[in-house]
């Protein structure tokens, strides 16, 4: 055996990973550039749809709460239905739905509704548009009625009332349900896999379906969707640490009585 | 619309299967809430670990990548498994065995939270005073402890119920001949895929609007004695 090339470090790990490891890990790092693909596809796509469709809950939000004729029982159909609905079913409805009709075909949007990523982006969009009203709906409504009868009193137009008062304060509260929304998304963005889009689970289904594997790809996959979300949660306690500074009872422990900032009391929640 | 007529029978098959992995898998789905909730109060520290891991990798990972790992990978184990020790040749599990099993287990974490939750909202000294009056601890369990675990998961196993609901979509990747698998077929073969897409969003909102009425009614049921604001 001494005569023997002793194989470098490389090669050994390679064949073990090969051979006697339970799972072939090196298959995965073969294709990281794969993965990296998965990565930026699904981030892109979520953090475009959390953006775009924030953006349109906010109004949304606000016609609920502020109860506004007619705009209120559409804004509440389309949230049902969204909500009441799986993303999968809504994702194939536009993806595959869509070129039934002669009219779609023929419309300038056609190139657009032709593309698996446009169409993913379109539904998580509205699916997120819709979670998100209802939580901004919940968070407004649960704005003390006194501040904006201050506001009132100062003299605020209703518009003045909405941007300065209501929605910095909703907003803030509605943080640790957001978090979950964001979550929410981020495993729901995993049905993009299913038409074709090489998202962190289509790096995996296709590791899996190149080499005849039956964990590796999943497993990678369900590896990096944890370490997305550790991230996620992290970021949102600090900002929740940050937004919510007024609301955290003060500890007293640490400063003299009367130094610091001024003693406001903390409203209840 | 002939078309759908003609497809109807198969869609509605597709529904009860759909219902069917539904109710199987929220069944499994208390039981292993139930059981993880107990293990997580447990004073044993080995249950604590266990459960708490058990939590946090299930709701970490998104259902489909661990529907799929334990699909495939559950299968390949098993085989594996069964060569190894030459105690069964190969087998296969079938697809709603399968999609229960998988969703079951998932949403298994979800209402261990639900029960740890529920149970920790109980005030002690109710216990405390049913082991006064002499009850025994099963006693206790069933006049005191279980009640009002029902009235205080209710709200959050509805949350999970109509997340699970919706979560048995996906087992049509699986493969399992449900409602999203049997409408995609019927749109193929038609080339009426919205429409069919759109009676399959229909029914999904039939079943969460039943849900509802029937989480509304149980509300009530077990919340009656307490004064609302």
């Amino acid at each position: 055996m001494a005569e023997e090339r002793a194989p470098s470090l490389f090669e050994a790990i390679r064949e073990f990973s090969a051979d006697s490891s339970p799972l072939d890990f090196m298959v995965i790092l073969d294709h990281w550039d794969l993965f990296l693909t998965g990565i930026w596809n699904t981030l892109t796509l979520v953090v475009l749809a959390l953006v775009i469709g924030g953006a349109i809950s906010l109004p949304l939000a606000v016609i609920r709460a502020r109860k506004t004729a007619i705009a209120n029982q559409i804004v509440f159909v389309y949230v049902y239905v969204f909500r009441g609905t799986p993303l999968l079913v809504q994702l194939y409805l536009i993806y595959y739905g869509m070129g039934q009709f002669e009219a779609v075909r023929e419309s300038f949007l056609w190139p657009f509704l032709r593309d698996a990523w446009w169409c993913t982006l379109l539904a998580f969009t509205l699916n997120t548009a819709a979670y998100t009203t209802e939580i901004f709906r919940g968070a407004i409504e649960a704005v003390p009625f006194g501040e904006v009868e201050a506001a009132k009193a100062c003299g605020m137009s209703k518009m003045q009332q909405t941007t300065r008062i209501l929605l910095p304060n909703a907003l803030r509260r509605a943080l640790p349900m957001y978090s979950n929304e964001v979550i929410f998304m981020l495993h729901g963005s995993v049905v993009a896999s299913t038409v074709t889009i090489v998202d962190i689970l289509g790096a995996g289904r296709t590791i899996n379906g190149k080499y005849y594997l039956a964990y590796e790809g999943f497993i990678a996959a369900a590896v990096l969707f944890m370490i997305l979300v550790f991230f996620i949660t992290r970021a949102f306690k600090v900002w929740e640490k940050h937004w919510h500074a007024h609301l955290r009872p003060r500890d007293l422990s640490g400063e003299k009585a009367g130094a610091g900032r001024s003693a406001q009391p903390a409203p209840a929640e | 619309m002939d078309n759908v007529i003609a497809y109807m029978p198969s869609i509605l098959q597709g529904t009860t299967i759909t219902v069917a992995v539904a109710l199987c898998s929220v069944v499994l789905a208390v039981i292993m809430g139930l059981l993880g909730a107990w293990g997580k109060l447990s004073d044993s520290l080995a249950a604590n670990k266990i459960c708490e891991a058990y939590t946090t990798l299930v709701r970490g990972v998104p259902e489909l990548v661990l529907m799929l790992l334990l699909f495939y990978g559950g299968q390949q184990l098993l085989n594996d498994f069964g060569h190894a020790t030459g105690l069964w040749g190969y087998i296969e599990i079938n697809h709603f065995t399968a999609g229960v099993f998988t969703i079951g287990f998932i949403y298994g974490a979800y209402m261990t939270e639900t029960f740890r939750g529920a149970y920790l909202a109980i005030p002690r000294g109710q216990v405390e005073a049913g082991v006064a009056c002499g009850m025994s601890g099963p006693l206790v369990f069933r006049r005191i402890i279980w009640p009002q675990l029902v009235r205080y998961a209710l709200p959050s196993f509805g949350n999970n119920w109509l997340v699970l609901l919706k979560a048995t979509a996906l087992v049509s990747v699986l493969g399992l001949h449900e409602l999203v698998w049997e409408s995609f077929t019927a749109g193929r073969s038609t080339r009426q895929l919205f429409t069919f897409f759109l009676i399959t969003l229909l029914i999904y909102l039939v079943l969460t609007a039943i849900s509802d009425v029937l989480l509304r009614w149980l509300d009530r049921k077990y919340s009656l004695g307490v004064r609302r604001a």
